[in-house]
């Protein structure tokens, strides 16, 4: 029922629910509302058009139009209705029986339903009505039945999916019977896509009607209904064309209420509203105006990121002041918790933000040039050429319907203007760098391990001679025995060729592996900015240390791993004082009564953001 | 792709079977056989009697079938109740007619609805949302009455175009295009907004998976991606629904022929269905049959040539 509370919450719902309830019941009382009998003819007033006497004029006969279109509706509203009837009890029988029971019925019912979809339905119907003549009832229920295979494959698929869904799995073994099962958990699953599709078949089984109609081989004349209203309509299109405006208008009104209908039952069912608003371009990310400096950026770092914020077009931030500096053949790895926007840093940098994202900074410098500046295209020349990606789920990464070959080749021309032999020879080289067999060119992405995938889209961002190299999550994804593999490659990379390396992470093995800088965050913003062999050594943010403590790599066997209690704040709930404060076993009231700076601005090498830092280990003593 | 092709064609055998069998079970079902219809008024037992023979109506169902089937392998539909004519000239002469309507109408959807629904998926925002007004208008506007107003408007108003009728192509190739204008647009409204409804959301999915993302941060150009890498991926699900989209069209054709008096199979299974003229209406239906199993193949074909071999297996 809350389907129905969604559709009423929308306009559109609300005006298409009003016209199908308006005209049905008016076509329901026709008796009793029709100014007219609908057979009664004047051939003193013919061909009217809309006058008083009659709102939407009359025939050749002299009868009054709206009288025999509501008459009519009755007629061709009941027809429909039997096809929508046959079409909701076949259906939804044959789809939960299919879906529930499974084996050779379920078989049977997809073959039969793959049969009758690819059926000409209209033809079949002029056949049903060649034996039937003039029976409008035998052909809708022939539609409704043919019809009734596709519904029949939702709700199979829908039933299949409860099935198999853990609490009807514990429901059954505990002795539910099946129809009880199927009243509980089954129906009320496919209720809503049943709906919606009832409610676009509604309007396909009208129009439908409305042609079978028009060919005259519907409702035999003078008994009226849409669709032989609207062939009368096409007799008198010289005389009297409004004529063509009542007959044909009710019935496109009425089957554009039961599409947009359909269309707003899918959404309230999906939940997936809003889907419908992205577009190519709503994926480009839109640069914001830029904040006000806290320090000026280093022009002799190949990335230096100063006070980069992500916001949403309602003003919510995600990513806040985010800065530090990348240097040729350095490594930095962003640490901390899901959800403290660590991808969004990344992403901003890379301008590849979800769609509603904005980004803002001081300064977006790479080898000393303005990236903030740059428009789309500008973008795309220093991706993959100056600043490359990696991501975190390496299968998915890749375009599942063209070669490792095909894709590789593709970013080599995409850099490099060269010849096919040239560009050959490239790929075979990327290839080597990488570890990876020749033969590995041939393949489709689901032909790839995890691994090999990684290394090949890892050779794809190096096919650009990046100077940067932005990694998300990249092993979190692999296999334990993967991932050493693929950080030594990755190390190896960065001291062959000079190539600095941004490493989005929560494992602490990663940082300690990889990186020389590690820039700790938590909740959106940077807390502890140090070298790599200073976090583990001397960490000074109560959040590093307690992150540092929860690693898993580092835990004593036989103890209780020990996490960081509470869960990060999500954006628009984050304090106004200190982030970590709730969680903080430190904290005082001076920390949450408003924002805590970091220790070094203007940004240096290390820094934290904590008015109780945690004493170096070694000043302890 | 031969044994695919093969397999197809094979597994299409048991749906003309099908829809020739129950065919003739309709009809042998009904009260009233070929022979009172020919007969008419006529209600002359004598006469009834011999033309039952002469039609074969006096022998059992699955005899009368076997006949039909065994003609039919050899290219003899019957003859029509009507006429006398074979059926498989009157079809053979109408199939022109037909496969121009068709196929000009399956041309232009497939332009104009994967024009409409790219530029939905790369522009979005308002003009977006116009072109999806648009077309569920169209998709819900009675394909008679959407016919009428075009000869209204455009025929008749603005007489740019016949208002009805036929030219052949080898007669005249101008005519003929100009007598095609407004059915094909008649009949190709209701699938160009399907295909541009279908063609936007494939697209907007497509758009939104990993690898458009790590492509863009690999500085692929925005033509390569969207044109390449999203169209191929978004064309696996848009082919099949334009497979049901042309399948469509064939109910479509038989409104439009009707309405703008084209002589083509749809026109002629109009008048075989208020005839009760049963061996045209089953060469008719037999004919149709046979554009669906090409148009499932040749979808069936496509799919398989986008998708990686792995992948469908």
């Amino acid at each position: 029922m809350s389907v129905f509370r969604t559709v009423l919450r929308r306009p559109v719902g609300v005006v298409c629910l009003g016209w199908l309830a308006l005209v049905v019941l008016a076509c329901l009382v026709a008796d009793l509302v029709a100014p007219y009998d609908p057979r009664a003819q004047d051939l003193a007033s013919v061909y009217s058009g809309p006058t008083g006497a009659h709102w939407l004029g009359t025939d050749q006969l002299g009868r009054d139009v709206l009288s025999r279109v509501l008459h009519g509706g009755r007629v061709s509203l009941l027809v429909v209705g039997e096809a929508l009837l046959v079409y909701v009890v076949l259906g939804c029988l044959l789809g939960v029986l299919a879906g529930y029971r499974g084996g050779l019925l379920d078989r049977v019912v997809l073959r039969t339903s793959d049969l009758l979809l690819s059926m000409p339905t209209v033809v079949i119907l002029l056949v049903v009505l060649a034996i039937f003549p003039h029976d409008e009832s035998a052909a809708m229920i022939t539609l409704g039945a043919l019809s009734s295979a596709g519904l029949a494959r939702v709700v199979r698929a829908s039933t299949r999916h409860v099935r198999e869904e853990p609490y009807v799995a514990a429901a059954r073994v505990a002795g539910l019977t099946t129809p009880r099962v199927l009243a509980r958990h089954v129906l009320p699953a496919v209720a809503g896509p049943v709906i919606s599709l009832v409610s676009l078949i509604a309007g396909s089984a009208l129009l439908v009607e409305a042609s079978l109609g028009f060919l005259g081989l519907g409702v035999q004349p003078p008994e009226p209904s849409w669709g032989g209203l609207i062939a009368e309509a096409s007799q008198a299109i010289y005389r009297q064309p409004w004529m063509l405006v009542p007959t044909g208008g009710v019935v496109a009104l009425t089957a554009i209420a039961c599409a947009l209908l359909g269309d707003v039952l899918r959404d309230a069912s999906d939940d997936r509203a809003g889907s419908e608003t992205l577009s190519w371009r709503r994926m480009r990310t839109p640069v914001g105006p830029a904040e006000p400096p806290t320090s000026a950026p280093d022009d002799t770092a190949v990335l230096s990121v100063r006070d980069l914020s992500v916001r949403l077009e309602d003003g919510t931030a995600l990513v806040e002041g985010v800065g530090f500096d990348l240097h040729r053949g350095g490594a930095v790895g962003l640490v901390g918790e899901s959800g403290c926007g660590k991808t969004m840093a990344i992403s901003a940098v890379l301008r590849l933000l979800p769609p509603g994202a904005v980004v803002t900074a001081s300064a977006l410098r790479y080898r000393g040039a303005d990236l903030l500046g740059l428009d789309e295209r500008g973008m795309g020349a220093v991706r993959g050429s100056g600043i490359a990606y990696i991501a975190q789920d390496p299968v998915a990464s890749l375009d599942p319907l063209f070669t490792v070959g095909d894709q590789l080749r593709e970013a080599v021309r995409a850099h490099h203007r060269a010849t096919k032999a040239e560009v050959d020879r490239r790929v075979l080289e990327l290839v080597e760098d990488v570890h990876l067999p020749a033969d590995v060119l041939g393949r489709y992405p689901h032909q790839l391990s995890g691994g090999m995938a990684q290394r090949v889209s890892i050779a794809r961002a190096l096919a650009g001679d990046p100077a940067v190299l932005v990694a998300d999550e990249p092993t979190t994804a692999l296999d334990v025995t993967v991932q050493a593999e693929v950080l030594d490659l990755l190390r190896e990379l960065r001291e062959r060729t000079g190539m600095a390396l941004l490493i989005v992470t929560h494992d602490w093995g990663v940082v300690a592996d990889t990186c020389d800088t590690a820039v700790v965050m938590y909740a959106g913003q940077v807390v502890e900015r140090t070298a790599v062999d200073r976090v583990f050594s001397a960490p000074r943010h109560p959040y590093t240390r307690a992150l540092l403590a929860a690693d898993p790599g580092a835990a004593e066997p036989g103890t209780r791993l020990p996490v960081v209690p509470g869960v990060v704040p999500p954006p628009g709930r984050r304090p106004i004082g200190c982030r970590f404060a709730p969680r903080c076993a430190f904290a005082t009231a001076e920390c949450k009564a408003g924002p805590v700076r970091m220790t070094t601005e203007p940004l240096g090498a290390a820094g934290y953001r904590c008015l109780h830092p945690r004493q170096p280990i070694g000043a302890r003593a | 792709m031969i044994r695919l092709v093969a397999g197809r064609l094979l597994w299409s055998v048991p749906l003309l079977f099908l829809l020739s069998a129950l065919t003739f079970l309709l009809a042998w079902l009904t009260p009233g056989d070929a022979a009172r219809v020919v007969l008419g008024t006529n209600t002359d037992p004598l006469a009834y009697a011999e033309l039952r023979a002469k039609l074969g109506l006096d022998r059992s169902l699955v005899e009368q079938y076997w006949t039909w089937l065994t003609g039919a392998v050899r290219g003899d539909l019957g003859r029509s109740l009507f006429t006398g004519e074979s059926v498989s000239a009157i079809v053979d002469s109408r199939l022109a007619v037909s496969l121009s309507l068709l196929v000009l109408a399956a041309l232009v959807i497939a332009v104009v609805g994967c024009a409409l629904g790219l530029f939905g998926a790369l522009r979005g925002g308002a003009p977006a949302k116009a072109v999806d007004g648009v077309s569920v208008v169209a998709m819900s506007v009675p394909t008679p009455w959407l016919g009428l107003v075009l000869v209204l408007v455009f025929a008749v108003g603005l007489a740019w175009f016949p208002v009805t009728g036929y030219v052949p192509l080898v007669q005249a190739p101008d005519r003929w295009a100009l007598s095609l204008v407004l059915p094909v647009l008649c009949l190709a409204a209701g699938g160009i907004a399907v295909v541009a409804k279908q063609v936007r959301g494939a697209m907007v999915e497509v758009l939104g998976r990993g690898y458009v993302r790590a492509l863009r941060a690999n500085g692929l150009s925005a033509r390569r991606i969207v044109f390449r890498h999203a169209a191929k991926n978004a064309a696996v699900p848009v082919v099949s629904v334009f497979g049901v989209v042309l399948i469509g069209l064939l109910g479509g054709s038989v409104v439009v022929e009707q309405l703008f008096a084209l002589p083509g199979l749809g026109q002629l299974t109009v008048t075989a269905a208020a005839q009760h003229d049963l061996p045209v209406l089953q060469g008719v239906v037999l004919c149709f049959t046979v554009l669906v199993i090409v148009v499932n193949v040749l979808v069936d074909v496509v799919t398989a040539w986008l998708t990686p071999q792995a992948v469908t297996r």
